[in-house]
């Protein structure tokens, strides 16, 4: 019977043990570099999205018969970044992948899954020569870069123009510019009764919530800094205080929703605004007349060049692929002037390449309503590339959540120990 | 009648050899104890074994041995140090305030949650027991909400439970505020409570079962004396279901331990201010969205262990009071 007991006993031991020492394989690097042949990329799942990526897949495949290109959509989960870490993990992430979060590029970087794009010839020129001064924010902190600044989403406030005819304020220039206008519009919004609340970024607890609320009024509050700067927290100022003290009082006075919310509350009615990208462009059309404006500010936002958070999504070429020559080929066929142009036709979003607004002149003026986007395009701030920054949102998101949403904490002292928290996981230098 | 050579004194062998039959016995011994006396046994139960030693005793061995060292997830073929950090990770885990909240927001979980299936389910089950009309449509009903998904019960939930939901219109100023999934005071009981709802036909299914092996003759003997229906319920049907009141509480302090998809779903990953977050939900916020298994492991094998714990005791006091 003992015998039988430790029997049992040695197998998971045995296999823990197994596991420990395991997990050999991965590619060389430098055969693959240089390497040619088929190559199997993710994309975003968005309708849209989708429908780019299969005609620019299959564009290719025409032109490259032996170097052939295979397109899926990112597998489901509850977010890209965590189906992209699994498959790191277990080296079956694709050659590319067109859906990869800035926030989370430290983190592939540190576990070794991400291939240098700027140890391709002209990789680093190619890169800059694209999308102008403002790549250098997609630089690694080694200077490399391990990620392609590929197409942005500058957040704005979108209003409902139905709603907003309701509650008697003007469809045209909303007063929307200041933090008092806006206070002001929302109260009469709701008192109204023309929408139950005035606006409602999701409430979760999610790392990345806080670029939908605290980050695009941050950058325009302080004219463009962010989160982290040289190693240090930049939001325990003034500027930070003022923003969270806004969406206190939005919250406090119930102009925004706190509960979860299964649907899209904007597009639903429920809220008269929304503060998001022009990605959820496509999910309005029908059901929303929608204007947007920029983020307000204490002073006033007006004109397009008030700064915003980018909601980036960029292209990093990962670990596993064998042929690297075929996929920097492909990055940069995807990346071309002409399909740029047809990915802001397909998509409504912004390719993250300089003047924009004369190279596709004609969509722009078919689509006045997407000139404020382009514009905002070349302002607009990204997330720290920074280590541990997904733990460092999720530090700065549960202060705010505390103290902003459920009003459990005064907002500057929840921001004060975030503050502290996030220096010293910054200063951690990425030792998990 | 006895011979000589019977007589004669038998030779041991020399030290340390044994002789053949003595052999023989020996690894017969050894053979029956490690595989036991019907060795085709463990031909059939190899299969299940494995599937056993692969997805859960591997998976088990590999956290506990990522709990006691420096890890994180990397590419196959990227070398990592893992230094072994002793129990530092433990140390992380129990001086987190946030897990502490977890653990305790469990804690209310399981204290509404457990009572409430176990008394519950039982009462339900003697109810469609008895003979009542629309037996098998109330039946049916109980179980719909266990084989539907989460997500879509959520959603109804959510529905029903903001503060413009019917529940809240219809109790009035009677209704908490902030409604019912914002309110630190509320959360986690509307969580116990949902999970009950949801869990409730399975449990009046495993009590319907046991109810059948209640002998007759003891509710028959029971009434010829005069006891009450409380008190041939209290008397019979209780201890005649005892085993299966064990399995329930087992499987409910399980799924407390378990908790993850609703308050994802229910309250956003934890709102209002962590006060429904749960272990579970932690584990996957660290180890898979901020790439530090070792902090969840260290994290789940605390609540495995916390687990045990609470099964063991409660084996116990059942076992005293058999």
């Amino acid at each position: 019977m003992k015998s039988r007991i430790a029997l049992a006993a040695a197998v998971p031991l045995t296999l823990g043990l197994l596991a420990a020492c395991g997990g050999g394989g991965g590619v060389s690097a430098s055969s693959a570099a240089d390497a040619q042949g088929p190559i199997s990329i993710w994309y975003s799942n968005n309708t849209q999205e989708v429908a780019w990526g299969e005609q620019m897949v299959a564009s290719w495949n025409k032109l490259h018969p032996t170097e052939k290109v295979t397109g899926q959509q990112i597998p489901a989960a509850s977010s890209s970044e965590e189906v992209i870490g699994a498959a790191i993990t277990a080296g079956s992430e694709p050659c590319l992948i067109y859906n990869t979060a800035p926030a989370a590029v430290p983190t592939f970087e540190q576990q070794g899954g991400l291939v240098s794009l700027s140890s391709f010839p002209g990789g680093a020129a190619y890169i800059e020569a694209r999308t102008g001064p403002g790549a250098s924010v997609y630089k690694s902190p080694d200077g490399q870069y391990y990620q392609m600044p590929w197409k942005s989403n500058p957040v704005m406030i979108f209003y409902n123009k139905k709603i907003f005819a309701k509650a008697g304020i003007s469809t045209t220039s909303p007063p929307l510019s200041t933090y008092t206008e806006f206070l002001a519009t929302s109260k009469k919004l709701v008192s109204s009764g023309a929408a139950k609340y005035a606006i409602y970024p999701d409430p979760s607890s999610d790392f990345f919530q806080a670029w939908y609320d605290f980050y695009p009024m941050y950058a325009a509050e302080t004219g463009g800094t962010e989160l982290v700067e040289n190693g240090k927290s930049t939001f325990n100022s003034t500027a930070g205080d003022a923003v969270a003290a806004f969406w206190q009082q939005m919250y406090a006075e119930g102009l925004a929703g706190k509960g979860s919310y299964t649907n899209d509350p904007f597009a639903d009615g429920t809220a008269a605004m929304a503060i998001v990208g022009p990605w959820a462009i496509a999910s309005y059309q029908g059901k929303v007349d929608w204007g947007v404006v920029p983020v307000p500010t204490t002073a006033g936002s007006h004109g397009d060049q008030v700064p915003t958070f980018s909601d980036a999504k960029n292209i990093a070429m990962y670990a596993s692929c064998k042929n690297r020559g075929t996929a920097w080929d492909f990055l940069k066929f995807s990346t071309s002037t002409a399909e740029d142009g047809k990915l802001l036709t397909m998509t409504g979003q912004m390719p993250m390449r300089q003047g924009i607004q004369q190279l596709y002149a004609s969509y722009f003026t078919a689509n006045p309503s997407y000139q404020e986007f382009a514009a905002e395009a070349a302002h607009v701030i990204e997330v720290p590339n920074v280590a541990n920054s997904i733990e460092d949102w999720q530090v700065f998101r549960d202060a705010w959540s505390k103290s902003v949403i459920f009003g459990q904490q005064s907002p500057d002292a929840a921001l004060a120990g975030a503050a502290t928290q996030i220096n010293k996981l910054v200063a951690s230098g990425g030792t998990p | 009648m006895t011979s000589i050579a019977s007589r004669r004194p038998k030779l041991s062998p020399p030290e340390g050899e044994l002789a053949p039959g003595a052999r023989q016995a020996r690894t017969q011994r050894l053979v029956r104890a490690a595989l036991g006396r019907h060795p085709i046994g463990m031909l059939f139960s190899a299969p299940y074994a494995f599937f056993i030693a692969l997805l859960f005793a591997y998976p088990l061995g590999l956290a506990v041995w990522i709990s006691f060292h420096r890890y994180f997830f990397a590419a196959p073929g990227v070398s990592v140090p893992r230094p072994y950090v002793g129990l530092a990770n433990y140390e992380a885990v129990l001086e987190d305030p946030a897990v502490r909240q977890a653990f305790l927001n469990i804690a209310i979980f399981m204290v509404i949650n457990v009572p409430l299936t176990v008394i519950l389910s039982l009462l339900l089950a003697t109810a469609l027991n008895a003979v009542i009309p629309f037996r098998a449509f109330f039946r049916t009903s109980f179980f719909v909400p266990y084989v539907t998904a989460s997500v879509a019960t959520v959603g109804v939930w959510l529905f029903m439970f903001s503060s413009g939901g019917i529940v809240t219109n219809v109790l009035g100023p009677l209704a908490p505020h902030p409604s019912w999934l914002i309110n630190e005071q509320w959360a986690m009981p509307t969580i116990a409570i949902y999970v009950t709802w949801k869990g409730l036909g399975i449990f009046i299914l495993l009590y319907l079962a046991a109810l059948q092996s209640v002998p007759k003759e003891l509710y028959e003997a029971a009434e010829v004396d005069g006891a009450s229906w409380w008190h041939r319920f209290r008397s019979v049907t209780v201890p005649g279901v005892r085993q299966v009141t064990t399995l329930v509480t087992l499987l409910a302090v399980i799924t407390g331990a378990n908790l993850f998809t609703e308050p994802y779903l229910l309250t956003g990953g934890g709102s209002p201010n962590g006060k429904s977050t749960s272990p579970v939900l932690q584990i996957y916020e660290t180890g898979i969205e901020q790439n530090h298994p070792d902090f969840a492991s260290a994290l789940g094998v605390i609540l495995v262990v916390g687990v045990l714990l609470i099964v063991g005791i409660q084996q116990l006091v059942q076992r005293r009071q058999a």
